[in-house]
């Protein structure tokens, strides 16, 4: 499927936006319906680092699975890449999904049973990725963030901040336009998620776009632009780092830290 | 046009086209692989899984086997003395009955001798004695009960042999005997105990009525027409001359082992030239239709019961496969997430499922034939197996996996990302 917007090999200054909503909601029906997240407006460019932070209840699951395709919004749109996602079937979401969206998630998600590089490998299967180029892929990826020790050893014998690494090099190994958290260092102690915070700091530092979820003051503030959201509602919180004039489109304004 | 291309060495980046949303795809390799070690992953639960399967496989292999080795060998037994037997009777008179009608001749023993195939003949007629008791000494005792109403038969000297017959002592009688109209009988050896007479040196004699017979011989046994054990035989010229006997009731034959039919069309003729309608044939029927018969029987109800051990490991397969699929469900989630398609996480299953099934069949068919020849050899039996049976049960296996696999696979397709990914 073809979209409309700017061509292929467009330069960063005129990409389009990694994520763009428009006027995005989501009500889940009743009774009595629930406006888990109301009509907002966010975008994303290629290199931000964002973290999306809200109490729990607050809306912010909805928003990740809107943002991970794994939803679908009830009103306004979404583009991912300048792809209007509402326009697509649950195929192409889920294609979406495997090649452009990289998933960290609170509890790991690695398959115990398998090996390190095989749980960075298994992001690939679905991506057409060539399976010639797949373990060296793999590896890299692992090498990334810092794991390239321990290709062969199974989920088991790694320490928390490992596994969470290990799920960090799944997410980047299809090369995704996001990297996706929802509360990556919710299962750490505070040294496991240094540890993470690290290799976040350091994908961003290469160019990658990351979306943080979390409820952890620390953890958000580590973000170049933070997005609060309460009551499914988004807030721009805060100057941004670098940046600042091209960030954001926020329904209410921006909100001083 | 594709959207990832890829350089030959090493892992370049990927240039994606911005513009173009392709459809996940698995390819089968990688389905297979992802099948492997979803199974092996969980060896313990593997075994748990395919023990059903392998259990009822066993069960109907062994089953159809040890029934049609069975079938085998009981039909090999009574098989010979079936296959061999032929009877000519009258066609109008009741079966052994002494019928005037019989126009079976004197000399039916010497013309089926002639035919090919035939190893021995003798006429069979029951003799109307008129109710005259039996007894072994003249002298009527009044106290004691020594009157015995047995029955009385007539042959010819060819008679014991063709009912397969052995005697205990003396001998048969023969066509001089026959011939001379000697007033000799053989006794059954129930006849013989009544009428206590046990050894022939001697020459007893016994009375039917008033008329004395010298006993020739004591039959031991014989393999067809049992009711010769519990009579007086005498020669067809004897019952001719003593009773009264007007034509030969039966004529039994025994045949080489598939000359039967061959014997039955060519009898009625050599008997009654030009009225052969009036005597019917009785020849075994062939030795396939009887197995096929004694196997059918055997076959249903061992089929009955491995078709219930396999719909119990059917329902173990489909029962094992859905739990796995509720455990799995974070795998579920996070596949989706990793951008599988529905119709991946189904045919994943589905996969696993009917190779677990593949895997119980191919144990149950070998564990089945393993049975098969350990019982036939105990038993000193030849086993028998129809060669495409257990490859057969290999694919049925395969095919019970496929179907206990399909509502577990239906529900994983339909396993929401999100609830999949939140029960982690």
């Amino acid at each position: 499927m073809t979209m409309t917007e700017p061509a292929p090999n467009a330069g960063p200054a005129n990409a389009p936006a990694v994520i763009q909503l428009v006027e995005t909601g989501r009500t889940f029906p009743g009774p009595p319906p629930v406006e888990a997240l109301k009509p907002s407006n966010l975008r994303i460019d290629p290199g931000e680092y964002v973290s999306i932070i809200g109490p729990s209840g607050s809306g912010k699951s909805t928003l990740l699975h809107l943002l991970g395709l794994l939803d679908r919004p009830t009103t306004g749109k979404y583009l991912l890449d300048g792809i209007d996602t509402g326009q697509l079937g649950d195929n192409e979401r889920a294609g979406l999904r495997g090649s452009r969206i990289g998933f960290v998630f609170q509890s790991f998600h690695l398959l115990h049973h398998r090996s390190v590089r095989e749980n960075v490998e298994l992001a690939q299967i679905y991506n057409r990725m060539p399976r010639k180029d797949r373990r060296a892929r793999a590896e890299a990826a692992l090498e990334r963030v810092g794991l390239a020790h321990r290709i062969d050893f199974t989920p088991r014998t790694l320490s928390g901040g490992e596994r969470q690494r290990v799920a960090v090099a799944r997410a980047l190994v299809s090369e995704p336009s996001l990297l996706l958290a929802d509360e990556p260092t919710g299962n750490l102690d505070t040294e496991m998620s240094a540890e993470i915070m690290e290799v976040f700091d350091a994908l961003h530092l290469d160019g990658m776009t990351l979306a943080v979820i979390t409820h952890d003051l620390d953890v958000s503030a580590r973000a170049q632009r933070q997005v609060r959201i309460v009551d499914g509602q988004l807030h721009e919180n805060a100057v941004p780092r670098t940046r600042a004039t091209d960030a954001l489109v926020v329904p209410d304004g921006q909100e001083p830290a | 046009m594709s959207a990832v291309d890829i350089s030959v060495d090493g892992p370049a980046p990927v240039v994606r086209d911005r513009t173009t949303v392709q459809s996940p795809r698995l390819s089968i390799r990688d389905l297979v692989d992802e099948m492997v070690s979803g199974l092996l992953g969980r060896p313990g639960r593997l075994v748990l899984t395919a023990l059903g399967t392998v259990l009822g496989i066993t069960a109907l292999v062994s089953t159809l086997g040890l029934a049609a080795t069975a079938g085998n060998q009981i039909v090999s037994r009574f098989d010979e003395l079936a296959e061999t037997r032929v009877v000519v009777s009258p066609t109008d008179t009741g079966f052994g009955g002494q019928a005037g009608t019989s126009n079976i001749p004197w000399n039916a023993e010497a013309r089926l001798a002639r035919l090919n195939g035939v190893v021995a003949a003798g006429t069979k007629s029951d003799v109307d004695v008129s109710g005259a008791l039996s007894k072994s000494v003249p002298v009527v005792d009044p106290l004691g009960i020594n009157e015995h109403q047995i029955s009385v038969i007539a042959g010819s000297g060819g008679l014991l042999d063709a009912v397969r017959g052995t005697i205990r002592t003396g001998r048969f009688f023969d066509e001089g005997h026959n011939e001379r109209r000697d007033p000799v009988v053989v006794l059954g050896p129930a006849a013989a105990q009544r009428l206590n007479v046990f050894q022939v040196d001697i020459q007893p004699a016994i009375f039917i009525g008033e008329q004395a017979f010298v006993v020739i011989g004591i039959i031991e046994d014989v393999a067809r027409e049992p009711d010769l054990l519990n009579a007086i035989v005498m020669p067809d010229g004897t019952a001719r001359e003593f009773f009264g006997l007007t034509a030969p009731a039966e004529v039994h034959v025994d045949a080489e082992v598939g000359a039967t039919q061959l014997i039955a069309g060519q009898a009625a003729i050599a008997l009654a030239p030009g009225n052969e309608d009036s005597l019917r044939v009785q020849a075994s029927q062939g030795y396939t239709a009887v197995r096929q018969d004694v196997e059918e029987n055997v076959n249903a109800l061992f089929i009955v019961l491995g078709g219930v051990s396999l719909l119990v490991g059917g329902l173990g397969i489909a029962n094992v496969t859905l739990v796995s699929v509720l455990e799995r469900t974070p795998e579920i989630g996070l596949r989706r997430a990793l951008g599988a398609a529905r119709r991946h996480i189904a045919a994943q299953f589905l996969f696993e499922s009917t190779v677990t099934g593949l895997l119980g069949g191919i144990i149950g068919a070998s564990v089945g034939v393993l049975v098969i020849v350990v019982v036939s050899a105990l038993r000193d039996w030849t086993p028998v197996l129809e060669s495409w049976l257990p490859f057969a049960a290999v694919g049925l296996g395969a095919l019970i996996g496929l179907i206990a696999g399909t509502y577990p696979a239906l529900r994983a397709a339909k396993t929401e990302p999100i609830t999949a990914l939140r029960s982690g």
